[in-house]
């Protein structure tokens, strides 16, 4: 199915939730409201004609300097159709949470993880939200731009570096 | 040895002589000529690294080709690429199983100085958490300089003493 085909399908379902799309170079991407994020993934996948049985990507931007939001990104595909999409939530930057989507892709599981140790972003209803990169005593979220670039958090190696200074 | 017996190796150097030395010379030759590595492969150094064991390069020509994946059995541990926090303490402990006496090679920018990776999650250096004897810059570096690295551990044993203290 080519892209113009996809924006008209997801318009036709959803008149009200797609904030805007584009194509850049054949890449479809399309913003939608963070509430219907759910929703509009269990149609992706279950519609026929879309058929997305595969989420390849979740990852989290923070574009707080220039729109005040976090985003969270999610990149599909579908194996049967061989079409691509990508899919843009806009997260509010205070207290960001958006709903899980480990009930539509199971792979989401360990990608929400990640995006929320690293951005902060929580996702309600993610069977088990822990951190899943950085250290278990690490505080803050590195990849977000208000945190230092070398930031480092050595405490926990602390009985490291003793044993050499000895 | 009887007449007319072939001489292979190194008896056809030596003859039928009696060889003095002193025991430091002695353990530190066969220190130094089967060194034992331990590869701590983190990132792309570790496969200049594998380079420098296979064919092409050859570290068996310098007795130290055995690479085993166990920390009791070797002397030399080479920290081949970028330590991050979270694996600085399995890097430590490593290097604690190891049987003295023991030397480092830290190989490439990153096990040097953390390299490019100024970052919240990148050690500055493994010189934080273990005693470095050479330092190998590069990245990656070639194996040959690895070779040279081990060649300068070498020079190093050459120089020690059995004395403790």
């Amino acid at each position: 199915m080519d892209n113009e085909s996809i924006i008209t399908l997801i318009k036709n379902k959803f008149p009200d939730v797609i904030i805007s799309s584009q194509i850049f170079r054949n890449e479809l991407t399309i913003s939608i409201k963070k509430e219907y994020v759910t929703e509009i993934a269990r149609f992706l996948k279950e519609d026929k004609d879309l058929n997305f049985n595969f989420l390849s990507d979740l990852c989290g931007v923070d574009r707080i300097e220039t729109d005040g939001v976090f985003e969270v990104v999610y990149h599909l595909y579908s194996f049967k159709k061989n079409h691509r999409l990508r899919l843009k939530t806009p997260v509010p930057s205070d207290e960001p949470s958006i709903s899980s989507i480990v009930g539509v892709w199971k792979t989401a599981d360990w990608h929400e993880r990640e995006t929320y140790d690293m951005f902060g972003i929580k996702f309600e209803g993610h069977p088990d939200l822990r951190k899943i990169l950085t250290p278990d005593d690490f505080e803050g979220h590195p990849l977000r731009k208000d945190y230092p670039v070398d930031g480092r958090q050595p405490q926990e190696l602390f009985h490291v570096y003793r044993e050499v200074r000895e | 040895m009887e007449e007319g017996r072939v001489r292979v190796g190194i008896e056809s150097h030596l003859g039928d002589n009696v060889l003095t030395t002193t025991l430091n010379t002695m353990v530190n030759w066969a220190r130094k000529s089967s060194l034992w590595p331990m590869p701590f492969g983190l990132a792309c150094c570790a496969l200049e690294m594998m380079a420098a064991i296979a064919p092409r390069y050859d570290l068996a020509r310098f007795g130290a080709e055995v690479f085993r994946f166990s920390p009791r059995q070797s002397d030399l541990m080479i920290v081949a690429g970028t330590l991050t926090y979270k694996m600085a303490s399995v890097a430590r402990k490593i290097y604690d199983q190891m049987p003295e006496p023991k030397w480092v090679i830290a190989m490439g920018a990153c096990a040097i100085s953390g390299g490019v990776y100024n970052t919240y999650s990148v050690v500055q250096g493994i010189d934080q958490i273990m005693p470095v004897d050479v330092y190998l810059p590069g990245c990656p570096p070639r194996p040959e300089a690895l070779i040279h690295a081990i060649m300068e551990i070498q020079k190093k044993i050459e120089k020690g003493s059995l004395k403790y203290g």
